[in-house]
């Protein structure tokens, strides 16, 4: 059970969130200039590498809130 | 009877009566089934699990693998005798290894939610210096101790602390505690998880004349944690070292000391340390005889030596216990002279005895340490790399070191949270000094089929030799070769034993070999405790419609749609669902029927680029949707898969209300939420959910323009005046304010009235009164599903899994070709443009009859029926239509629209189910009757 720092609530327990995959992973502004495999590579692929992982989280059952944080993958640990 | 006639931490005032497999068994409070076993001479518990060999009590602590009992009227699968507090009326059964599953009773489980500045996990002299010194800081700490008492192992010996006897210190620090008001204590709680930053979950148990029992789950999010753990005595593996009779060393001393029970008359002691000296000189004193000492070291420290001496021990050094023999119990103990590579050499001792005091060294618990685990020579175990550990769970043994480290690490800990406070200085100590250097003894030469590693898996050094011969040389693939340490123990007494013997095998140090992870709970939990009262009717929240009463009177059955309860048919006396769904569904085509359709989720977009915003998420077109009108609209995912559908109306220019399926509102709104904050934060939008401020009538059937004449008189309900996909705000006739659009969902014409959801009751009373006269039928979601099916109308997460784009539906029209949406691009991608993906289509069963089962497998009539079978799709609703009158059903099929005609077959149960291939939409396929009749 991580304790995730909202930016808005603060600290607040796991549950109280939806997991947002990798941070700064934008949406293609024209997704039709991109070729099949760009575009693919948009929709499936990410990045899985041990240590610090920039993702994003959304405050589901509190302020709804999006944000980005800093994890360790290995330890759990939240950068500041 | 071996209960000593004075001592031990039990009330020898009363007596408790409780019986085992049947046979009476007394004892006291305080004690617990063990003891109170070993008291009454009963060595021998159930057979072991596989190779059903005589077991007894090897243990005084909750890691006991031999002793393993049901409780008769406690639902707790297989729970140690060592665990178990004695109470009168108790009944047990022996287990060998198996416990039997219990439902369980009432919700005798709850759960309670904490943070805490401090949580120090264990109650022996380190652990109550950690939370006197933390707890002297203001800081709100929690002590978590599993036994029913605070102490540890200072209630087992004769150490005194401040110029008192420790279990005197124990009380006055006892009484410290509950007099803060910050702190708490937990006692007969067991700390089963230490997770991510600091989340623990503590089971807490009630004493055992609690009637009836109860057990509380804390959830604790502690801001520091000091683990005072403890440490684990481990057997050495040596043949027939499962013999009932061979004990602990440590174990021996608790039940002497703390139960005043005395294990056996004649004891042979083995060790590789100090700790089991003072096991000898206390049997001593207790008046049982101890014909020999053997230690493995050569040369013990000269005071122990000397102290044996005095008590009339004999020491045999650089020895070892090597085997044990008796007809089921032990009688006899081999002993022999060890090689400098723990090999026995050397002619053999056969001491009588009939109790084997084993000691192999002393394992840190460290299962719920987050630290990386180091190997320490000193003590032959691995111990925690980090502060957070203290005394024997850091591998200190010495009392002075506990206190010391425990005060410490409270102080430290505290300060850290933003509570500053000097550590206590340590008080003065009278206890034998830290103990000397142990020395590593895993296995003894031998018959290795008879040398246990882990006795409740039977697991023994064949075993582990077996696997290092398959080729295994990883501790984690060795437990998983021979399930060693995977008992209900989590291998308290086996795995540190079970490296060794396997670095032994390798000829290899067991540092080099690391540990196997422990994982929570590291002590078993019923799915009863982790439910709390969060079950049956509480398991999750439950959402009614403000009709809810209503349908319950009118014989309502119902489904669950996420939290939802919808009416799913209403039943008449003497119907099934079959016939009351044919009979719901004839209404709504061939007079009037009503549904609620409140579930259904509403959210408000409401801000300048609301419309720019739904053309974004929408697939088709909804900026220039005309206020007043209503539009169906389709979602996808980025990758163009169908996300959800719904019926949205423009209010007014910047002000839409969206609906959506009723299992998905609180997704789609996640989603809106996400592309508003993430992708297009320059887009003024303002997403809000009210499916609950509104209750929604549908009244379905070719007379339901009648009745909404009726039940809104003043509302323009002909067809040319009032359109489909229209919406008018009115007030009905019983001055309720509702809005009224005009749309369908079974392809007749129909209306849906939305009002404030306070008066949906009055407002479906009035719907109701109005067409009584036309026998205005209630329908569920059965009957609602079938009238879609049969004009080919998808359910999302129905007829739709994730991997269907919109045009593999059919719904090309949906798609728009002149804006771009979320997905849009995905639907260019080779694989979602390829002709023969799976397509919805119909199925007409050949035998009119027959239903075909939602999610049968389609083949061709011919195609093999040995796998693999090349599967075609799968059929993903079938019900039987009144209107057709034969049964039907939509498939998702491979390249199916170019299949329309053809047979295909569902296998089902030996037995093939053929079908014809058909156009998804079986009724009205012209849309005639959507308009209804005139009025008359």
């Amino acid at each position: 059970m991580l304790l995730i720092p909202c930016p808005w609530c603060g600290n607040r327990d796991e549950v109280e969130f939806r997991y947002g995959g990798q941070a700064q992973v934008p949406y293609p502004v024209d997704p039709t200039s991109l070729d099949d495999a760009a575009w693919a590579d948009y929709l499936f692929v990410r990045d899985n590498h041990c240590g610090s992982y920039a993702e994003r989280w959304v405050h589901a059952d509190g302020c709804r809130r999006w944000f980005d944080v800093v994890r360790d993958t290995a330890t759990n640990e939240f950068a500041p | 009877m071996t209960r000593l006639p004075s001592g031990g931490r039990i009330d020898r005032g009363r007596t408790v009566e409780c019986e085992v497999d049947g046979v009476p068994l007394r004892g006291h409070p305080g004690d617990t089934l063990a003891s109170a076993l070993l008291a009454a001479g009963r060595l021998e518990v159930a057979p072991s699990v596989y190779l059903g060999r005589p077991r007894g009590v090897l243990t005084a602590d909750p890691g006991e693998p031999n002793a393993l009992v049901q409780v008769l009227d406690d639902p707790e699968p297989m729970v140690p005798a060592t665990e178990v507090e004695l109470r009168d009326g108790l009944a047990a059964l022996s287990l060998s290894g198996v416990g039997r599953a219990d439902p369980g009773g009432a919700a005798r489980c709850e759960k309670r939610y904490r943070h805490a500045d401090v949580v120090v996990i264990g109650a022996g002299p380190a652990g109550i210096a950690a939370a006197l010194a933390a707890g002297r800081s203001g800081a709100r700490v929690y002590l978590v101790e599993r036994h029913r008492e605070l102490g540890g192992a200072l209630l087992d010996g004769d150490e005194r602390i401040d110029g008192v006897p420790g279990a005197k210190w124990v009380a006055r620090a006892a009484c410290e505690l509950a007099a803060r008001p910050e702190t708490r204590v937990l006692t007969r709680a067991t700390v089963t998880g230490h997770y991510d930053h600091g989340y623990l979950l503590v089971a807490e148990h009630s004493a055992p004349e609690q009637r009836p029992p109860w057990q509380r789950l804390w959830h604790l999010r502690a801001r520091r944690v000091v683990l005072a753990t403890g440490a684990r005595e481990r057997p050495v593996a040596f043949p027939g070292n499962d013999r009932p009779g061979v004990l602990l060393a440590g174990a021996v001393r608790r039940y002497l000391r703390r139960f005043a029970v005395l294990p056996g008359e004649r004891a042979v002691v083995g060790t590789t340390g100090d700790s089991a000296y003072a096991t000898a000189l206390d049997l001593v004193a207790a008046g049982a005889s101890v014909p020999l000492l053997v230690d493995a070291r050569p040369e013990p420290p000269a005071a122990l030596l000397a102290r044996a001496r005095d008590a009339g021990v004999p020491v045999r050094t650089g020895a070892a216990v090597i085997g044990t023999s008796g007809e089921r119990w032990v009688s006899a103990a081999r002993v022999s002279a060890l090689d400098d590579r723990g090999r026995p050499v050397g002619p053999v001792d056969v001491p009588e005895c009939d109790l084997v005091a084993v000691g192999g060294g002393w394992n840190p618990a460290v299962e719920l340490s987050r630290d990386p685990l180091v190997w320490d020579a000193e003590i032959a175990a691995f111990a925690p790399d980090g502060d957070a550990a203290v005394g024997a769970a850091r591998g200190s043994f010495g009392l002075r070191d506990c206190l010391a480290q425990g005060f410490a690490a409270g102080a430290a800990a505290a300060a850290a949270t933003g509570f500053p406070v000097v550590a206590p200085p340590i008080p003065p100590v009278d206890a034998d000094p830290a103990p000397a250097r142990v020395r590593p003894l895993w296995m003894i030469q031998g018959d290795e089929e008879s040398s246990f590693v882990d006795l409740q898996r039977d697991v023994t050094v064949a075993d582990v030799r077996r696997a290092v011969d398959a080729g295994l040389r990883s501790p984690e693939h060795v437990k998983r070769y021979t399930t060693l340490g995977t008992g209900s123990d989590q291998g308290a007494t086996s795995n540190v034993l079970g490296l060794g013997v396997l670095a032994t095998l390798l000829g290899i140090e067991p540092g080099d070999l690391g540990t196997t992870a422990s994982r929570p709970p590291v002590r078993p939990m019923r799915f009863e405790l982790l439910a709390g009262r969060d079950r049956g009717a509480l398991h999750d929240p439950v959402r009614t419609t403000p009709m809810h009463d209503w349908h319950v009177r009118a014989g309502a059955v119902f489904e669950d749609v996420g939290q939802w309860k919808r009416a799913r048919h209403y039943l008449r006396p003497g119907e099934d669902m079959a016939a009351a769904v044919l009979r719901e569904c004839t209404a709504a085509r061939t007079g009037v029927a009503m549904m609620d359709a409140t579930t259904l989720g509403k959210i408000d977009v409401i801000g300048p680029d609301a419309g720019e915003f739904l053309n974004r998420v929408y697939t088709n077109g909804f900026a220039k949707l005309t206020v007043g009108k209503a539009r169906y609209g389709m979602m996808c995912t980025a990758d163009g898969m169908v996300f959800d559908d719904g019926v949205t109306m423009r209010l007014a220019p910047e002000h839409y209300l969206m609906s959506t399926t009723t299992g998905n509102a609180a997704a789609v709104l996640d989603r809106l939420e996400e592309w508003l904050q993430t992708e297009w934060p320059q887009l003024s939008v303002h997403c809000t959910s009210v499916t609950e401020q509104w209750a929604t009538i549908a009244v379905a059937g070719p007379d339901s323009r009648t009745v909404l004449a009726r039940v809104a008189p003043e509302l323009d309900v002909s067809a040319a005046g009032f359109g489909f996909m229209e919406f008018r705000d009115a007030v009905l006739r019983n001055g309720i304010p509702a809005r009224i659009s005009r749309i369908s969902f079974s392809g007749e014409l129909a209306f849906e009235i939305n009002v404030a959801s306070w008066y949906g009751q009055a407002a479906w009373d009035a719907v109701f009164a109005d067409g009584a006269d036309l026998g205005i039928t209630p329908y569920g979601t059965e009957a609602m599903h079938v009238l879609r099916a049969e004009k080919g109308f998808v359910i999302v997460g129905q007829d739709t899994d994730g991997t269907v784009t919109p045009l593999d539906l059919g719904m090309d029209w949906v798609v728009s070709k002149r804006k771009s949406f979320i997905g849009d691009r995905s639907f260019a991608r080779p694989d979602t443009a390829r002709s023969d993906r799976k397509q919805l289509v119909g199925l007409l069963p050949v035998d009119r009859d027959a239903l075909l089962p939602e999610g049968a497998q389609l083949v061709e009539p011919d195609a093999t029926r040995t796998p693999p079978v090349p599967m075609l799709g799968h059929v993903t609703s079938s019900y039987r239509s009144a209107a057709l009158g034969r049964t039907f059903a939509l498939a998702l099929v491979r390249d199916g629209r170019r299949r329309v005609g053809e047979v295909l077959h569902a296998p089902i149960g030996g037995a093939d189910l053929a079908a014809e291939v058909t156009d998804p939409v079986f009724y009205d396929p012209e849309g005639a009757r959507r308009d209804g009749h005139q009025p008359r």
